[in-house]
């Protein structure tokens, strides 16, 4: 006992002395000045704050991920008992083919794959061509059309939800997908970013290619487009995961069971199966989008900051 | 000759998505308007009602609470998804490592759809097995109703739909952050201005446009609540998570009357247009 605190400050001391503080780096300077954070109390609260940051992110933001996954892992019994056990005693996968069935996740998977695909390739194709044409094509009252689009940016989507519906209702569009492709192409913001990112192609760029002969058609396809894949890629992706993580809509136009979305379907079914079934749903219906997120997380980012952010 | 041509392609190109916004985007609106006057099921042909559904709206029992309660927890997810967030950047922009991480896993939940994050919380306020009761079990502190008791469903609400949306804002405040010149923050140091005066004399200000631009976005989509009501409460108990939206959706499709739906739809919008036209102010007096 005593023999331990003589020696830490002897050990310390030599530790001190073997490697000198590393400085924090400091790319840009912010708020804490980059002094102060090297200063001998800086340096400790900064570490302290760090930790602090790190243990609070991860107990809000995983590990109720983690608490979802090892939920759909645990039995029945064990996922009701108090106080809940921190690992699954004996984990399994059946949770994971219960819900399956259960909930015929199947199906709806790939309904919201079919629907989020369609979505993206009806919108790409309506705004891209709606972009292009008000910005290089200039036609009259292009600016009116423009200004008409944008303001519908101004209307949240739970306020025309029902006139909305009512309007899929009478052209028959109830339980058809394109009852969610029509709106998601109608989409002022995917307009707003292909146009502005259309208007920076240099003028030069475009009529080379018109003394060259290309057509309109040929200039989108083989000059503008090439140039413009950073932002197709974000708002591809965007659209993606707004249409595959919608629910409103699908929850009103696709009530046949066999054309729901998984989150509709998940809804509907969640109230009458065990708890780890509920569990193993969930995660099955959040894995594409985490897949995706791993894979284009700098589209998203970067694609997060370019509408806020202006010029 | 050529203008004409180049107007005819360009209407070309545009007619598909001018088809969309007039039919998907356009017309609903003016059929809001129309709609609010009129009694219609979508079976039997509409009449003609006046101002019927403006007073059915109002008279509703659940009109007054679902006002209250959705202003309540607008002011309630701006403290905690407008400030909390703000706060959150701005130690995260202090952090030299870590900072991929701690990115990745706060945008982490708003990748999730909706219904993840409120179904699993539905699960974490469980009274008996949920996992919050049993924390607060484990420090000793007695457990909550949370969404079964009037005084708490609201805010267990405000709870997850701040867990799920926060991290976009997080990650918008960061960038705003970063874009803040260094030499302010030096030059306010040298005046001999400490952290805090740093904050409110440099900080705010140089983000100043983005905190009313978000602000005012979050009021329009806090004020839209639909599924966290829908999903976790059925807007009870005792009306006490009822939101204008929710209302809505129950004049529509549980009562049939799409009119008074669209009554009160109409209503929601104007409150909405008086932010977004404060929002254009704002955004207008800052451009000027």
């Amino acid at each position: 006992m005593t023999s331990a605190t003589d020696v830490r400050p002897a050990t310390r001391r030599r530790a001190g002395k073997a490697r000198a503080p590393k400085p924090i780096h400091v790319q840009f300077r912010t708020i804490v000045s980059p002094h102060q954070l090297n200063s001998r109390w800086g340096r400790r609260i900064y570490w302290l704050v760090l930790v602090a940051v790190i243990v609070v992110f991860t107990l809000a933001f995983v590990f109720p991920l983690y608490w979802m996954i090892t939920g759909a892992m645990k039995t029945p019994e064990e996922i009701a008992e108090m106080p809940p056990s921190l690992f699954p005693a004996h984990p399994t996968t059946d949770a994971f083919a219960e819900a399956w069935d259960l909930f015929d996740i199947g199906t709806l998977l790939a309904n919201t794959v079919y629907y989020a695909l369609g979505a993206w390739l009806f919108s790409m194709a309506v705004d891209v061509t709606a972009a292009y044409a008000l910005s290089k094509l200039r036609p009259m009252f292009g600016n009116v059309i423009l200004g008409a689009m944008l303001a519908t940016l101004m209307i949240p989507p739970m306020v025309i939800l029902i006139p909305l519906y009512v309007t899929i209702v009478d052209l028959g569009l109830l339980n058809n997908p394109w009852g969610l492709w029509f709106p998601a192409a109608a989409n002022g913001f995917n307009i707003f970013l292909l146009k502005r990112f259309f208007d920076s192609i240099p003028r030069e760029l475009i009529e080379a290619a018109q003394i060259d002969g290309a057509g309109p058609v040929r200039v989108l396809w083989s000059v503008v487009l090439p140039v413009s894949r950073p932002i197709l890629g974000v708002v591809s992706i965007f659209t993606i995961v707004t249409a595959f993580k919608d629910f409103v809509l699908p929850l009103l136009v696709m009530t046949d069971s066999e054309k729901m979305t998984i989150s509709v379907g998940l809804s509907q079914t969640a109230g009458a199966v065990t708890q780890n079934q509920v569990m193993g749903g969930l995660v099955i219906a959040g894995i594409p989008m985490i897949i995706v997120f791993f894979v284009f997380q700098r589209h998203i980012m970067a694609g997060l900051t370019a509408g806020s952010i202006k010029g | 000759m050529g203008i004409l041509r180049r107007n005819l392609t360009a209407y070309g190109f545009l007619c598909a998505a001018l088809a969309c916004f007039a039919v998907f985007a356009w017309y609903p609106m003016v059929r809001e308007f129309v709609l609010s006057f009129q009694k219609t099921d979508l079976i039997n042909p509409p009449e003609w009602v006046g101002l019927d559904n403006f007073t059915a709206a109002v008279q509703d029992p659940a009109f007054g609470e679902a006002w209250l309660n959705t202003v309540e927890f607008t002011l309630l997810a701006l403290l905690c998804g407008y400030a909390v967030p703000f706060v959150v950047a701005l130690v995260l922009n202090e952090l030299r490592h870590a900072r991929a991480y701690l990115r990745f896993v706060v945008y982490l939940p708003v990748m999730l759809p909706p219904i993840v994050a409120v179904l699993l919380f539905r699960w974490f306020y469980d009274p008996g097995p949920g996992l919050f009761n049993q924390v607060l079990g484990a420090v000793g502190l007695p457990p909550l109703a949370w969404l079964d008791s009037s005084s708490t469903a609201l805010i267990s609400l405000v709870l997850v739909s701040t867990w799920m949306n926060m991290g976009s804002a997080t990650l918008i405040y960061l960038a705003a952050l970063q874009n803040i010149p260094p030499e302010l923050y030096e030059a306010a140091e040298l005046d001999g201005a400490g952290i805090l005066k740093r904050v409110r004399h440099v900080t705010i200000p140089q983000t100043r446009l983005i905190l009313l631009l978000m602000l005012m976005l979050q009021i329009v989509a806090t004020m839209q609540v639909f599924i966290e009501p829908y999903m976790l409460t059925g807007g009870g108990p005792e009306n006490a998570t009822v939101s204008v939206a929710y209302l809505m959706y129950q004049f529509a499709f549980s009562q049939m009357n799409y009119g008074q739906a669209g009554a009160l739809g109409m209503m929601l919008m104007l409150a909405l247009l008086v932010f977004a036209a404060l929002q254009l102010r704002t955004t207008r007096e800052d451009q000027a």
